[in-house]
């Protein structure tokens, strides 16, 4: 059985700004129908991946192929299978939810029906509020909306739930979910890492313009990171071990201490924000100039 | 590469989108405060000022002897000037705008074709501007009694004049507004050119009061053309001899009014852009 062809291609992937690289060489695949979250700190890349890919900016060199197209020569039919949630919007937002979402479904052959998507990202309350005099959370829901709208094959999610309530975060990876099961090939950053563990089938993690590390959610990070730590305090100090036989370590701490129990004992499987930021801290220290690189790079945009 | 084909748009959706963009942007105009009042009813004001405080000069007499109201006078220029605003300045500032606050970026990822966002712009400038020009001619009729034209020879120059005006302003507010940077410098770097067109091509002042050589600048542009053009319908027949060389010229009118358009919209299709890449 050959593997399924890609989604997303990108191979060495190199973008420079001046002598700036903010993008060193990147290469991944996104399978059909896969969540990828691309994850790394502010100013590591994702942005510039994301909008290359989307077709906004042009790649200094490497291959990138989205849906089977250079995404740099895409065409309108090739765009009519995309759906994009920009990082940031302003626009003036003189037109209601729904006048914008119906507008914007007739750009596309297989639009979705307006009123489910209104109700999908749960803006039934204000279908026709004037978009400027919506916060800033329910702004983002229209750009989530708008994203979906068209029905895409592949979409791309760049930061969507900034400025959400807990309440409509949760709702948005509802949304998501029931995205990925009707089979949308998703492309997610994002900064909250238990959102990407929820939603990703894979991540990749960026830093300095590298891809320092991609795999399954729950693999990632290798399986050294993966080890569990145990915690407790000892006549008032605080300890903590890490071992791949926790059940083990705590007997044989009950038993040194007589039988009795730990205090504030607690076994700890680190979570995917532990390993990412353990990777990136390791990243940075191996690769002192990236701060440096960082502030290059915000100066270059 | 892939084996996945991305199957094809339906053919003629560029019409129907265009379409469906002038009804959305008509809609935006008039529910953005600033563009109804600097671009739709600034001439509306200036025909208002100029025709109450020179009330009581007389601006030449017709053939009959009758005098020529301070109204009547003006309503030729302030139509031109509408053409100039309601495209021109309108578009210009309008797309730098969107261009700066991600609209533009946001159609650009979509699969609406380029040709469709023009058409709405051009319509909506056509649906304004003939608002504007509408109610212009209504009140310089009703309020301040100006004698519009009865002969259906000068309505079919006028829809010509302000048909081709009106769509040259709007191509070149489209080319124009590849220039501003940010959309906040847009009024800046639009006002001062609409406003200097406006004082040199017989909207404010006396075309025929200006010197030669200011006249002869003037003329490289096209508003000076599109006020003539009004002038013929609107002013009494015997004011063609205060005309550059004693003539109306229609045809000087819509050959300079003509090549404007067609550089205008060549610059468009060269040069715009949903967004500046890589800035």
């Amino acid at each position: 059985m050959t593997p399924p062809d890609p989604a997303v291609s990108v191979r060495d992937l190199r973008k420079n700004y001046g002598k700036f690289a903010a993008l060193d060489g990147v290469t991944f695949d996104i399978y059909r129908g896969e969540t990828f979250a691309l994850l790394g700190p502010n100013g590591a890349g994702k942005s510039t991946t994301i909008e290359i890919l989307e077709g906004y900016r042009d790649r200094t060199s490497g291959e990138a192929s989205v849906l089977g197209v250079d995404p740099g020569k895409g065409s309108l039919d090739w765009k009519a299978q995309l759906g994009i949630v920009l990082q940031s919007t302003g626009e003036s937002g003189a037109v209601t939810v729904r006048e914008q979402l119906s507008h914007f479904a007739g750009f596309y052959p297989n639009p979705r029906d307006v009123d489910q998507v209104i109700a999908a990202v749960g803006l039934e309350s204000k279908a026709s509020t004037l978009i400027r005099k919506l916060s800033g959370g329910q702004c983002r829901r229209v750009d989530v909306a708008l994203g979906i709208i068209g029905t895409p094959t592949l979409l791309f999610l760049d930061e969507p739930t900034t400025g959400f309530d807990p309440e409509s975060r949760r709702q948005f990876w509802q949304l998501i979910t029931s995205l990925k099961h009707e089979g949308t090939t998703i492309l997610l950053t994002t900064h909250y890492l238990d959102e990407a563990a929820h939603l990703g089938d894979r991540a990749g993690i960026i830093a300095g313009g590298k891809l320092i590390d991609i795999g399954t959610i729950d693999a990632i990070g290798g399986a050294d990171a993966r080890v569990p730590l145990v915690r407790w305090v000892d006549r008032g100090v605080s300890r903590e071990q890490r071992t791949a036989e926790p059940s083990t370590l705590v007997a044989q701490l009950v038993r040194e201490n007589g039988g009795r129990e730990l205090d504030s004992l607690e076994v700890v499987r680190p979570s995917l924000e532990d390993i990412y930021l353990r990777l990136v801290a390791a990243y940075e220290s191996d690769a002192p100039t990236s701060s440096a690189n960082e502030l290059a790079q915000e100066a270059a945009k | 590469m892939s084996t996945v084909t991305i199957p094809s748009l339906p053919a003629g959706r560029t019409l129907r989108l265009g379409a469906s963009r002038i009804v959305a942007e008509v809609r935006t105009y008039f529910r953005q405060g600033d563009s109804v009042f600097f671009t739709f009813l600034f001439p509306l004001v200036m025909l208002t000022i100029f025709s109450t405080a020179f009330s009581n000069q007389s601006f030449g007499t017709d053939a009959a002897g009758d005098d020529v109201s301070a109204a009547a006078y003006y309503l030729p220029g302030m139509l031109a000037a509408g053409l100039l605003l309601s495209g021109l300045q309108n578009l210009a500032v309008d797309i730098a705008n969107e261009r700066s606050d991600g609209t533009l970026k946001r159609l650009a990822g979509t699969p609406l074709p380029v040709v469709s966002y023009f058409i709405g712009k051009i319509g909506q400038v056509l649906v304004t501007g003939a608002a504007q020009a509408a109610l212009l001619l209504l009140v310089a009729g009703v309020v301040f009694g100006v004698a519009l034209p009865t002969e259906p020879a000068k309505w079919v120059t006028f829809a010509w004049v302000f048909v081709l005006g009106v769509t040259t302003s709007a191509v070149l507010g489209i080319a124009l507004s590849r220039v501003p940077r940010t959309g906040k410098s847009a009024t800046a770097v639009v006002i001062p050119i609409v406003l200097v067109l406006q004082f040199i091509s017989g909207v404010y002042l006396s075309f025929s009061q200006l010197p030669d050589w200011l006249q002869n600048i003037a003329s490289v542009f096209p508003l000076k053309w599109m006020a003539q053009g009004m002038r013929y319908v609107f002013l009494p027949e015997n004011f063609e001899s205060a005309e550059p060389g004693g003539l109306w010229n229609l045809t000087g009118v819509a050959l300079a009014t003509g090549i404007w358009f067609v550089v205008g919209l060549v610059v468009c299709r060269v040069t715009f852009r949903w967004i500046r890449k890589d800035s």
